[in-house]
């Protein structure tokens, strides 16, 4: 009741975000209400403002390009201007229920510590990526190219991206790194997929806890 | 004329206060004088109100002219006005000197009631809780119960700080703009040799310089000189005058060689003309006293739980005087404390004064930061 009251109060222009951004409706399904959150590499922000209007989230983002950041004060959601690469230093442990990594994680120089930081500082984190192992992706591979797609847009010159990865390569990492994975979402063509999910689904979402 | 974009012709404004003021230091100011200035008007519901912090050498004097000479413009005209990042025709702005300053508001030169002299070196030292404690009783005086936001650079940002702190319920917004928790050793020695350079002029007459009707204008020159080269960047000082001589080559003399010594004498004549020594004396130890974390041993953390404000905090990457680090500190501390804040790091090369400076992503971020500020319906 509460959450279809929350959805209908939904500003159009989040509304309009959300459904460009599939991974913001997985992310949000999985966030508690009234949670504190830390989006790390929140770009504008939108993602942040989608959990507090659908989810009466409280949180912070990080950014480290001025125009996010600038982009963040106007979409009112607060925003911390800082190099992930140098860790979370200035956030305490356990100060959050969820740190957010969302499109982000394969643009990382660092991802070891990364995902340590973050499950250092959240209770649960929460990552999203392209899946390398996209059917899309192996064809091009296969016809000798490098792979360009809607979930990775760019061309083996000006990529952000430095570590792609597959489903299989992730869950083999959390494994590697006692990373408990306590849920997946597999998205492909803005649904979910469920069948052969690691060569038919072009997003990975997961919500991953510690093993202590 | 004057630019549309200015809050035009100000006047400002004095209010004397009979209520004794308690400081901090254990002594009283049995009576005392705040001179302000405003732009833009109080809304009916009076929540649109804006302190404006003045830092270290600052006046109430902010924004608009005395006169159509547009070197009486205030100190942050840039920042300040109709249109302008904190916007008059939305914001009511008050901009105030602070007690112990020379811009009207009690201080050094003015007459203590009890000996009917200037009161010089003995008066009271003032720190910025006693600052704010007296802009509490100005807000009072105007009819303000809750500033809509407490701005603030450098000393003026610990102001805004303090305020969060000591009047959680009547602050909305903090902007701490290239602001510290506390001075490092370093700053702290910067000030010292800067006092020194005031005490040990034999023009100061430990203070009491009025009576004698000299002012320690050397002492002042060379603290002046030497703030000046703090609050710049190594890069900024060689961009604008670099190794450039004044007679175009080396003269093996004592006299003006390099275009830098030319504008750093300049600059501390000009401010020793108009500014007194004991009010830099005071400033400089405001500065050094501040440390909100002190009485909770260290814990910045702990002196930020009071705190109910939203934060604006911003640095600038070549400030080595108030350097990124310390705001992130302060970043710190607000998010240990769950409050909302944001954070910008302003690449920028004009070292500490680039707050001062019209930089368009800094102030578009105060732009867009001041019109999202909820001052109730209407504008």
């Amino acid at each position: 009741m509460r959450e279809a009251e929350l959805s209908a109060d939904i500003d159009p222009a989040v509304a309009q975000l959300a459904a460009a951004r599939p991974d913001f409706q997985a992310i949000a399904r999985w966030i508690r209400p009234g949670a504190q959150v830390l989006d790390l590499g929140c770009g504008d922000g939108s993602l942040l403002r989608y959990l507090r209007e659908t989810r009466n989230a409280h949180g912070y983002g990080v950014e480290i390009n001025d125009e996010g950041v600038l982009a963040c004060v106007k979409n009112r959601v607060n925003v911390i201007q800082a190099d992930l690469e140098s860790g979370l230093s200035g956030f305490e442990s356990g100060s959050f229920d969820y740190v957010i990594l969302s499109q982000t994680l394969q643009a990382m120089r660092h991802t070891e510590r990364i995902v340590r930081e973050m499950l250092r500082v959240g209770r649960e984190a929460i990552v999203s990526f392209p899946n390398f192992g996209y059917w899309r992706h192996r064809v091009q591979l296969l016809m000798g190219r490098m792979p360009v797609s809607r979930s990775l847009p760019y061309q083996w010159f000006n990529t952000p991206n430095v570590h792609l990865c597959t489903l299989k390569d992730f869950e083999t990492f959390c494994e590697q790194h006692g990373v408990r994975i306590l849920e997946r979402m597999v998205l492909g063509n803005g649904t979910t997929v469920t069948w052969f999910p690691n060569l038919l689904g072009s997003i990975a979402v997961y919500r991953v806890e510690q093993l202590r | 004329m004057l630019d549309p974009t200015s809050v035009g012709l100000v006047k400002p404004q004095t209010v004397r206060f009979d209520e004794p003021l308690m400081l901090k230091c254990g002594r009283t100011l049995s009576r005392y004088e705040l001179v302000y200035e405003t732009y833009g008007e109080l809304n009916p519901a009076r929540s649109n109100a804006v302190l404006v912090c003045h830092a270290l050498s600052g006046s109430h004097h902010v924004a608009g002219y005395y006169s159509e000479d547009r070197k009486s413009a205030g100190w942050w005209e840039n920042m300040v006005g109709p249109g302008k990042p904190i916007d008059t025709r939305r914001f009511f702005v008050v901009g105030v000197n602070n007690l112990g300053g020379c811009h009207g508001s009690t201080g050094p030169a003015s007459i203590n009631p009890e000996t009917g002299k200037p009161y010089g070196a003995s008066f009271p030292i003032v720190t910025v809780e006693d600052w704010v404690a007296s802009q509490a009783r100005l807000a009072d005086y105007l009819g303000i119960e809750q500033w809509a936001a407490v701005v603030g650079g450098s000393l003026g940002g610990m102001q805004a700080l303090q305020w969060s702190i000591d009047f959680p319920t009547r602050v909305r917004h903090a902007i701490a703009i290239a602001a510290a928790p506390k001075l490092t050793a370093q700053n702290i020695a910067f000030n010292d040799v800067a006092r020194q350079a005031i005490l040990t002029d034999p023009d100061f007459h430990n203070g009491d310089f009025y009576s004698y009707g000299v002012v320690p204008r050397w002492g002042l020159r060379l603290a002046r000189m030497l703030g000046h080269i703090t609050y710049l960047s190594d890069d900024s000082m060689a961009e604008k005058f670099g190794r450039e001589l004044r007679a175009g080559d080396y003269t093996f003399g004592w006299d003006i060689e390099f275009e830098i010594e030319s504008y750093l004498r300049y600059q501390g004549d000009k401010f020793a003309s108009h500014f007194d020594a004991n009010t830099y004396l005071l400033m400089t130890k405001a500065l050094d006293y501040f440390d909100p974390a002190y009485p909770y041993g260290g814990d910045l953390s702990a002196a930020f739980r009071p705190a109910r404000a939203a934060f604006l905090v911003i640095s600038f990457t070549s400030d080595w005087r108030f350097s990124p680090g310390r705001s992130r500190d302060i970043v710190k501390a607000l998010l240990d404390n769950k409050l909302d804040v944001t954070y910008a790091e302003i690449t920028s090369a004009h070292g500490h004064d680039s707050f001062l400076m019209e930089d368009p992503h800094y102030h578009a971020l105060m732009r867009a930061y001041m019109e999202n500020i909820d001052i109730g319906g209407g504008r």
